[in-house]
């Protein structure tokens, strides 16, 4: 496969930065998926599709807007209506899909090389986000497993929740690297590391 | 202004984007019926009070919404899915029929 190139690059310096005398309050990284895939269910193809991401992720997501869950290597959210998206540490999600998720069924779209995945993890993350988002990281409101779809100023977000204090942060790789200088200005106030 | 997505639930006016008047008909495309056509381009009620209105949830789940919004208040009274209320495709077809 071909090698993939992170489009933070010039802007990812790990370490400690901003105020971090009394202690990093944030942790930022790029998770780098393998698998970064959006399917798509027909209306009334919802279950179907719902079995399906099952059998190949083992993932078996609940009913309900944005439910989703995460086993640490495979995640999966729901973002929009009969919209999931998977993603894995491994290659090659999209080509195990489609051989399951037939026409009559939904679509599957391969997004592994036009997203990235940024984690933002720590005790002041929800504090970090909710200067980008305007939605409720509380964990009642935004429960552990969940996703969103949201947006700050033009860049659209996917955001899911994999821990009470951590989120995955899915945007298109074009605006990669100003969302993360961004996400790294806002950290600074509190101390944050790179990883 | 805060509109409440069926999905995402309630957001800033600001993730989405307005699709126009709700209570427009679009004639069929092979009409050659100018006064219906011209209805549909040009003809707008434009109330002091509640609308029917297409929004949708572009900087979101990206559903399409009729919503009824106050135009004196911007008070947003109703919101609900284009396509129905998500029905699975069976249901629709039974309902089509009727
Ligand atoms: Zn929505």
């Amino acid at each position: 496969m071909v090698e993939r190139q992170s489009p933070l690059e010039p802007e990812f310096h790990t370490g400690s930065h901003g105020n971090f005398e009394h202690g990093v309050e944030i942790l930022l990284t790029e998770t780098r998926p393998g698998s970064i895939v959006q399917l798509t269910a027909w209306p009334g193809e919802e279950k179907t599709l719902m079995a399906a991401i099952r059998t190949f992720t083992g993932l078996a997501l609940p009913d309900g807007a944005g439910g989703g869950l995460s086993d640490g290597a495979k995640s999966v959210f729901g973002f929009a209506p009969g919209k999931f998206t998977v993603t894995d540490e491994a290659e090659g999600l999209a080509a195990a899909f489609a051989k399951v998720v037939t026409p009559a069924i939904g679509t599957v779209t391969d997004l592994s090389h036009g997203r990235i995945a940024i984690r933002i993890a720590g005790p002041k993350a929800e504090w970090v986000l909710a200067k980008f988002f305007a939605i409720d990281f509380a964990l009642p409101a935004f429960p552990i497993g969940a996703g969103r779809s949201t947006t700050h100023h033009d860049v659209f977000a996917q955001i899911q929740r994999t821990s009470a204090d951590q989120f995955d942060i899915y945007v298109f790789r074009s605006f990669a690297r100003s969302f993360w200088k961004a996400l790294c200005h806002a950290s600074e106030e509190v101390g944050y590391e790179v990883q | 202004m805060l509109i409440t997505c069926p999905y995402c639930g309630p957001r800033d006016v600001i993730e989405f984007t307005y699709q126009g008047d709700g209570n427009r008909e679009r004639p069929d495309p092979a009409s050659q019926n100018f006064e219906a056509w011209n209805a549909y381009v040009y003809d707008r009620l434009n109330p002091a009070g509640d609308h029917n209105e297409i929004w949708q949830h572009s900087g979101g789940c990206r559903a399409h919404l009729r919503v009824v919004r106050n135009t004196l208040t911007h008070e947003i009274s109703s919101v609900a899915f284009v396509r129905g209320d998500h029905a699975p495709a069976t249901r629709r077809k039974a309902e089509d029929k009727a």
